[in-house]
């Protein structure tokens, strides 16, 4: 369970988070929408703990823990994935070190020895088929020479491998055409347990049309200013932001 | 200064020194004392030499090493003195005679190492030379070497500088190619040493009509380190390649100089060195391209990407065009940078420890130059060194056959 | 034909070439202390003031001319340079208020409005002949933002706190051999000196012309902006052509305070010898900038197709945390110039900026270098350099070099550098032939492209003068 309580958070010095309060529970999928710059991605950072965020007030506890006295890397071993918007190119580390690397990170956090080098490459060639991704791909340099949509379909693949308990998908539709975006929805609801939470944002319904949100926010100016179920999304769809502002 | 004490020892010496060498050698060793006397070792100040203090590293009392050479029988390699044919038209050609250590070198140097490939011979292994100082006292060594390449011949040479015992040593190695027309030479120099090693490399190459040569000049363990390279390339339609990677940590000092003459049109040269200085550890790097007046349709390009790593460490790039000619291509690129900051946190955030994911992207910063590698088994043997010298995990004994 | 076409080396038009028939007082070839104090003298400086060129004297009479730049600089006899050249002296023995009216005439020729109401362009203007400043326009507008914008004579004598602060502050005397000539004989220069939060109304400019025989130009500037000011300001050379070699050896220091902004920018055609390389200015200029505030702001754009010999490195020493410098410069050198020409970024302070992009253009016989350094020191966590330099042959007799220094003493800085070496391509040529347009004019236009990044950050009224001075001073490199 995430809960997160009267966050504050700046960078360079500018305030974009303004008292944010949000309770995710163990299963829940809560879709996060609002206007550019309304400080989504922002929220979403400061939970993996992107150091160029300050947080100035306020508390994030995941599962028992106090989220933000913890490192990125002792975030995402204790089951936390980010699909980033804009996942970086690391030009000369392998794929296979890379992932690897991530795996048998957890894998200590978990007490557990290294994975055997053929265990590992037989996981990732499951997992791969999960998301259709090929294989040239996979013996790439992370992200190196990807198009847009095979970036997030990697994301994808790599949220596979690690089996995280909560996940971000941060605008993980944007770019992506029709077939992409059925791919990579629909890997994301093989691989979710029962118990596996996420937030998705995103400016569209039509990613939430492949995977249906339990609750709906909507974030404003630093501030969540309006809740409410699947249907919320449908009328942003159709409406925008501007009733929500006017109705403040 | 410290040439004093070299003065005065050939002075002393120069008798034992010529009855353990060879005419060809002997024949040039007075000439170059009567130039050291005059020049001695250059300061600071001289251009080529503002980033490592030579005088520094010469001032100990050393003893002066004249051990023999110890080759195995092979095709390829001889000793000068056993040399299949008389090489007095190559020896001290193309050695810098205004260059303070090249001239000690020529003083000093007792033996010559000769790599000798006929006309239309492809050496299918790679030709290795292993280079080894210890002692139990500050000891002095003057390596010197001979390439040379007849017309069509093809080799691939891997110069290895090892050293043990944690103790002062010092040496200078003054190396000369010769390569002759469509002749291919892969030329490798690998060190890896110890922090109380002085390395002073004089490397000089020649080459001719349509050659294809590369330099790899690889430093994973050293103490203080200077490495200088000109390539004077007067044929037309050669392709020269100079590569280096240096790794430097602690008080470890690397300086590559290097400079490439494009006399003759229609050459190509290409030059990538990078660094990767951690802790308190020094890097230079200055490369000059210079493209003379006659040289048209030059292709050069001059990449020196750094990488510093540690708040105490410093790095000097200097690369440099000189250029009179109009219808050429140069371009050079430098960078001093910081670790992408975005590809940490992306790796952190899939629970990758930041050390870890600091020595993957240094690794993978390297892995650009390792790549380029042509000979594979090479290739392959150092991507694993590399990565453990960053792991910290390079210790000499491992890798030095001295104890086995 | 292209490789023909960039062999033909003709003459070069220099359009200042005239000299003006004007009395000047010129005091006795040769340098010695008696020398420095007859300038101090004559100038009726205070004791400070001599003391400080006694002083850079004595320092420069131990030292020698630096030869480490990719220049064959002549030897300068300088014994055989009058070092006080004043063709004001006449009007002041007259009596006359009046400008000398040949004076007035080669300004106008020049096209330097002197009088205010020629000066429709807004600009004030400092004018320096020889060694003395001849006149300043548009003081009284400036003193009412209390902006002093005088020479640096006038300075010494109205503002002597002011001048005796900072003299010397960016750029000691010791700095370097030229410095310490210049510390001790300069005769004249601008002072400007902007006040807290003011924003200078109008563009400062200063004219510089050397005309009497066998004198050497020793001018000097400081510029002081205080804390939230802006200034913009101008200097434009020009020199009549003579057959022996001019010296000018000047020093420019600026001091940028707390979010202050300064932008400089420079034309310089001095006379840069005859197609044969005989005669011509040797330009050896200091000029150094101190952003000495936070969040200051430094700014050089130089234009330089004049001079036989260019030795000048305007630099910025970027003490205070997110100060930011820029180094903008065209240089051009045809038949025998030589410039060795950069700058030098010293980033001291936190998160300090500093960008570099350097034009070279050779034709003829010329040498043209770019030489720089960038030092991230220690403390500069965070500084960032961005450096690029490009270098054009036009001919194949030319020289184009690029020596750039980086020192980099910081984990937490990042320092890019690029450079390429090119030619005008033949397909643009023909590209441009096809539509009519003759060769010599393409390659003017396609210069002028190449240069467009600095000459953009020219001033308006400059950056036309700059365009054309670029297509003259290649005129004839084709044909």
């Amino acid at each position: 369970m995430l809960e997160i309580k009267n966050l504050h958070a700046n960078i360079n010095g500018k305030e974009i988070l303004k008292g944010v309060d949000l309770t995710i529970r163990d299963g829940e999928i809560h879709a996060l929408m609002g206007t550019n710059g309304a400080g989504k991605s922002t929220l979403s950072k400061v939970i993996v703990g992107d150091p160029s965020y300050e947080v100035t007030e306020g508390s994030i506890i995941f599962d028992g823990h106090d989220l933000l006295a913890m490192k990125p890397e002792e975030r995402a071993n204790a089951g936390i994935f980010m699909s980033f918007q804009q996942p970086i190119e690391i030009p000369g580390v392998s794929m296979a070190n890379f992932l690897k690397a991530a795996v048998n990170a957890k894998r200590k956090y978990q007490g557990l020895d290294p994975m055997k080098a053929s265990d590992f490459l037989s996981m990732m060639r499951e997992k791969r088929k999960l998301v259709s991704m090929d294989s040239k791909l996979v013996n790439r340099s992370v992200n190196e020479g990807f198009s847009g949509g095979e970036r997030k379909r990697n994301e994808i693949f790599q949220m596979a491998m690690l089996e995280p308990t909560f996940c971000i998908l941060d605008e993980t539709d944007s770019g992506l055409d029709v077939d992409a975006l059925r791919i990579v929805a629909e890997g994301f609801n093989k691989l979710r347990k029962p118990e596996t939470s996420a937030i998705i944002i995103t400016h569209y319904q039509r990613l939430l049309d492949y995977i249906t949100p339990d609750t709906v926010h909507v974030l404003l100016d630093g501030r969540i200013v309006k809740t409410g179920g699947p249907e919320l999304a449908k009328q942003i769809e159709d409406n925008g932001f501007d009733w929500i502002k006017e109705e403040q | 200064m410290s040439e004093q004490q070299y003065i005065e020892f050939y002075s002393e010496c120069r008798d034992m020194i010529m009855s353990k060498s060879t005419a060809v050698m002997n024949n040039e060793r007075e000439k170059a004392f009567e130039l050291f006397k005059q020049c001695g070792f250059p300061s600071q100040k001289v251009e080529r030499y503002k980033y490592t203090d030579v005088d520094k590293a010469f001032a100990p009392n050393y003893g002066i090493l004249f051990t023999p050479l110890g080759i195995a029988p092979s095709n390829y390699i001889f000793s000068l003195k056993d040399a299949p044919k008389d090489m007095t038209a190559y020896y001290n050609r193309l050695a810098d005679t205004s260059d303070g250590i090249t001239l000690l070198n020529t003083m000093l140097a007792h033996e010559c190492l000769l790599i000798y490939v006929p006309k239309n011979t492809k050496v299918e292994k790679p030709i290795n030379v292993d280079n080894w100082i210890r002692g139990s006292v500050p000891s002095m060594m003057n390596r010197r070497m001979l390439v040379v390449l007849e017309s069509g011949a093809d080799a691939t040479v891997i110069v290895g500088d090892h050293a043990t015992d944690q103790q002062a040593f010092l040496t200078t190695q003054v190396m000369e190619v010769f390569c002759h027309d469509n002749s291919r030479l892969d030329l490798y120099e690998i060190e890896e040493t110890t922090p109380g090693m002085n390395r002073f490399s004089n490397v000089y190459i020649h080459t001719e009509n349509d050659c294809n040569v590369r330099h790899s000049c690889i430093t994973l363990h050293n103490g203080t380190t200077r490495n200088l390279c000109d390539v004077v390339m007067e044929g037309q339609y050669t392709d020269v390649t100079l590569n280096g990677c240096a790794i430097a940590s602690a008080a470890q000092h690397i300086d590559n100089n290097t400079l490439i003459r494009h006399i003759a049109p229609n050459c190509t040269s290409n030059e990538l060195y990078k660094y990767v200085v951690d802790e308190q550890a020094v890097g230079a790097f200055a490369g000059k391209i210079l493209v003379e007046k006659d040289a048209q349709k030059t292709s050069s390009q001059e990449t020196n990407n750094n990488l510093c790593a540690s708040p105490e460490a410093r790095m000097y790039s200097q690369p440099m065009l000189e250029i009179y000619a109009d219808d050429v291509k140069c371009a050079h690129g430098s960078t001093v940078g910081v670790m992408d900051e975005t590809a940490l946190f992306y790796m952190r955030q899939r629970g990758i420890p930041e050390e870890q994911a600091r020595m993957l992207l240094k690794n993978a910063f390297m892995g650009q130059v390792i790549d380029q590698i042509s000979y594979e088994p090479l290739r392959s043997k150092l991507y694993v060194k590399v990565e453990k010298r960053f792991l910290g995990e390079l210790e000499k004994c491992k890798t030095c056959n001295l104890c086995k | 034909m292209p490789n023909e076409f960039v062999k033909k080396v003709a003459e070069e038009k220099y359009k200042f070439g005239f000299t003006t028939d004007i009395q000047t007082e010129i005091i006795d070839k040769g340098l010695n202390e008696d020398v420095v104090r007859l300038i101090s003298q004559k100038k009726g400086e205070p004791d400070w003031l001599l003391e400080f060129r006694l002083k850079a004297f004595r320092y420069w009479k131990d030292q020698k001319a630096p030869n480490w730049g990719h220049l064959r600089l002549p030897e300068i006899d300088y014994q055989d340079i009058s070092y006080y050249a004043d063709p004001t002296r006449k009007q002041q023995q007259s009596e006359n208020k009046e400008i000398d009216p040949e004076l007035m005439k080669t300004f106008d020729k020049l096209g330097i409005p002197l009088e205010e109401r020629m000066a429709l362009s807004g600009m004030a203007v400092d004018a320096v002949m020889d060694s003395v400043s001849v006149k300043t326009t548009f003081k009284e507008k400036l003193a009412e933002k209390n902006i002093i914008f005088c020479s640096i004579s006038e300075a010494v004598k109205n503002h002597p706190d002011l001048v005796r602060k900072h003299l010397g502050s960016v750029v000691p005397y010791r700095d370097n051999y030229f410095a310490a000539l210049n510390s001790a004989v300069f005769s004249d220069g601008s002072f400007v000196y902007i006040p807290e939060n003011t924003r200078c109304p109008m563009e400062l400019s200063t004219y510089f012309r050397i005309n009497a025989r066998n004198t050497g130009q020793f001018e000097r500037t400081l510029i002081v902006c205080e804390s939230g000011s802006y200034v913009s300001y101008l200097e434009g050379c020009t020199a009549p052509m003579r057959d022996e070699n001019q010296l000018h050896a000047a020093i420019v220091e600026i001091v940028v305070m707390d979010n202050a902004e300064v932008k400089y920018s420079t034309v310089q055609n001095w006379y840069p010898g005859d197609a044969e390389g005989k005669g011509g200015v040797l330009n050896l200029v200091t000029k150094r900038g101190l952003l000495k505030g936070h969040h200051s702001k430094l700014s050089w754009t130089q234009v330089e197709t004049g001079s036989a010999i260019t030795w000048k490195y305007p630099s910025c020493v970027l003490q205070g945390d997110d100060s930011q410098a820029e180094f903008y410069s065209v240089a051009v050198t045809n038949n025998y110039q030589q410039a060795d020409t950069g700058t030098k970024m010293i980033h001291l302070g936190k998160r300090t900026k500093s960008t570099i992009i350097s034009k070279g253009i050779s034709a003829g016989k010329s040498e043209n270098s770019y030489r720089g350094l960038v030092k991230v020191g220690k403390q500069a966590d965070g500084a960032r350099n961005y450096s690029s330099c490009d270098s054009l042959l036009l001919g194949s007799e030319c020289g184009a070099h690029t020596f750039p220094y980086m020192d980099v003493q910081n984990n937490n800085a990042t320092v890019e550098h690029e450079a390429t070496t090119s030619k005008i391509s033949e397909d643009q040529l023909l590209y441009c032939n096809q539509r009519g347009i003759s060769t010599e004019e393409a390659v003017g236009l396609i210069v002028n492209g190449y240069a467009k990044d600095v000459l953009n950050k020219l001033p308006m009224e400059f950056a036309v003068e700059a365009q054309k001075l670029l297509s003259v001073s290649l005129e004839g490199t084709v044909g």
